[in-house]
């Protein structure tokens, strides 16, 4: 199979593909010469080498790894307490044509997948949301979201580790700390984790 | 001891960053000229890696309180070392011997945009991932340097200052890009736009990323959505509006917008001299 592969610079590799964590996961394990980091985003995996790197030999290598072959490195299950106030919580529930419960509880019974990491620190996108929530970001950002919002926006669920301004739809908040510097693995989430939320609210009897 | 008598408009802590983070949102940051940072660090014998101050245009004070040696790379402009409130003019590129209670006075650049300042033995900072660099958008490592505040030398020097004096760069003629991977995203007019155009870089820039203005570029599906792509500094990206965004070493790890060309890699120095106003060209070339 021939992947795409085009260049991002003099100094890196954008390749696309279907798994783009599982490919970034391999390709680091390969711990090839040259090669600084293996970046998984949305639909693609950018590799970025230094001047030790042959970048026709690093494409070759590249496309004869079999990504749905590969196996998944160390991944993590993280379940992440989540109380149901968000913001938009009435709103997101009254355009899906649902009941806050319905999307209380479509929401935390899906099991999630970090697809990749973006945006700011430790935010991770979470892959998997049921089509029955999807819906496009705030018109106007919110000029601060605070840290521990869970929100929607599109195809993707995350968790705003830190203070923010953002767009995202925001359905609860947790405690739980998402990035902390202090840690030796500041991120507790990594792409390729599986995520699932469980609210600690009452789910029924809602308020709407 | 140091003391910051002044900061200009805005002086941090910087290495040489902290790359292979992106998979957990953190980018590289770190010495926006990196070339320079790792030259003030040679010219007064530390390792090319120590933590150097960024300074933005002109302004920054700093006192030194016991014997020392430092040196000012990056723009060039007016220097002078201040005893007993006699200034002394000075030249960058080399190696300074101040006396305690030396006063270091950074003037407004005449050429380039970011000065560095190495200290001779470094500084003491503390290290998060691996890096004392201050990365603006993100919110780690040391904060922005003020007046007031107090720094104390480290011990990291490594060898007697080696060289005396430094011959600058060539930093003229048109960036060398490489075409980016959504190039083909793009109009005939405006792929032709990015090198027929001399740019002019927008106030609006920081070390997050250079605004250009100049012309609009336009795509051929405006509507077309492109799921978000990891990014590396020198990408020139291009939001809805059309005008495009050079990344620099604070950017995001991923994108929204598509990248039409990327500054190469010997070339992103370059981008921390270009002041505000100052024009750009650009040339397309091939990868070998």
């Amino acid at each position: 199979m021939t992947l795409d592969i085009r260049s991002m610079g003099d100094r890196a590799l954008l390749v696309a593909t279907q798994h783009p964590a599982r490919l970034a996961a391999s390709i680091e394990s390969l711990t090839i010469v040259g090669v600084i980091e293996a970046v998984p985003a949305a639909e693609t995996v950018l590799v970025r080498f230094d001047s030790n790197c042959d970048r026709k030999s690093l494409q070759r290598t590249i496309n004869d790894i079999d990504d749905a072959a590969s196996s998944t490195t160390d991944t993590t299950h993280v379940v992440i307490p989540v109380t149901y106030d968000g913001e938009d919580l009435g709103d997101v529930a009254r355009m899906c044509g649902l009941d806050i419960a319905d999307v209380i509880a479509i929401h935390s019974a899906i099991l999630y997948t970090v697809a990749f990491c973006g945006f700011a620190p430790g935010f991770a996108y979470l892959r998997g949301l049921d089509s029955r929530l999807t819906m496009p970001r705030l018109n106007t950002p919110r000029v601060r979201v605070p840290a521990g919002a869970v929100a929607i926006a599109d195809q993707w669920s995350a968790v705003y580790p830190r203070e923010s301004p953002g767009g995202w739809r925001l359905l609860g908040t947790t405690t739980m700390s998402l990035f902390d510097l202090t840690r030796p693995q500041p991120a507790t989430l990594k792409p390729g984790d599986t995520v699932q939320f469980t609210p600690i609210s009452p789910v029924a009897g809602s308020t709407a | 001891m140091i003391e910051i008598l002044a900061t200009g408009p805005q002086s941090l802590i910087q290495d040489l960053g902290r790359p292979g983070w992106s998979n957990i949102g953190v980018g590289p940051s770190g010495a926006f000229d990196r070339a320079s940072l790792r030259l003030a660090n040679r010219l007064v014998g530390n390792s090319e890696t120590a933590p150097g101050i960024e300074t933005l245009g002109g302004g920054l004070r700093l006192r030194f309180n016991e014997p020392t040696i430092v040196s000012v790379t990056g723009a060039d402009g007016p220097l002078h070392v201040i005893t007993n409130d006699i200034p002394r003019p000075t030249g960058r590129n080399a190696p300074l011997t101040l006396a305690g209670g030396d006063v270091l006075s950074i003037e407004a650049p005449t050429r380039g945009l970011h000065s560095y300042v190495g200290i001779r033995r470094s500084i003491n900072v503390a290290f998060t991932l691996e890096s004392a660099s201050t990365d603006t958008l993100a919110a780690i490592g040391p904060t922005a340097l003020v007046a007031g505040q107090r720094l104390t030398l480290a011990n990291a020097a490594m060898t007697h200052p080696p060289i005396d004096l430094a011959i600058a760069r060539s930093m003229t003629g048109p960036m060398h890009v490489i075409r980016g991977p959504r190039w083909d995203w793009f109009t005939d007019e405006a792929q032709a736009a990015v090198t027929r155009h001399t740019w002019t870089v927008s106030p609006i820039s920081s070390r997050i990323g250079m605004r250009l203005v100049g012309a609009y570029l336009e795509r051929r599906e405006p509507n077309r959505e492109l799921a978000s792509e990891p990014m590396v500094t020198g990408a020139i990206q291009v939001p809805p509006d059309g005008l495009p965004v050079i990344l620099g070493p604070d950017r995001p790890t991923t994108g929204g917008y598509p990248v039409i060309a990327v500054v190469v890699d010997s070339h992103l120095d370059r981008l921390a001299q270009i002041a505000p106003g100052d024009p750009v060209a650009f040339r397309v070339i091939p990868l070998e």
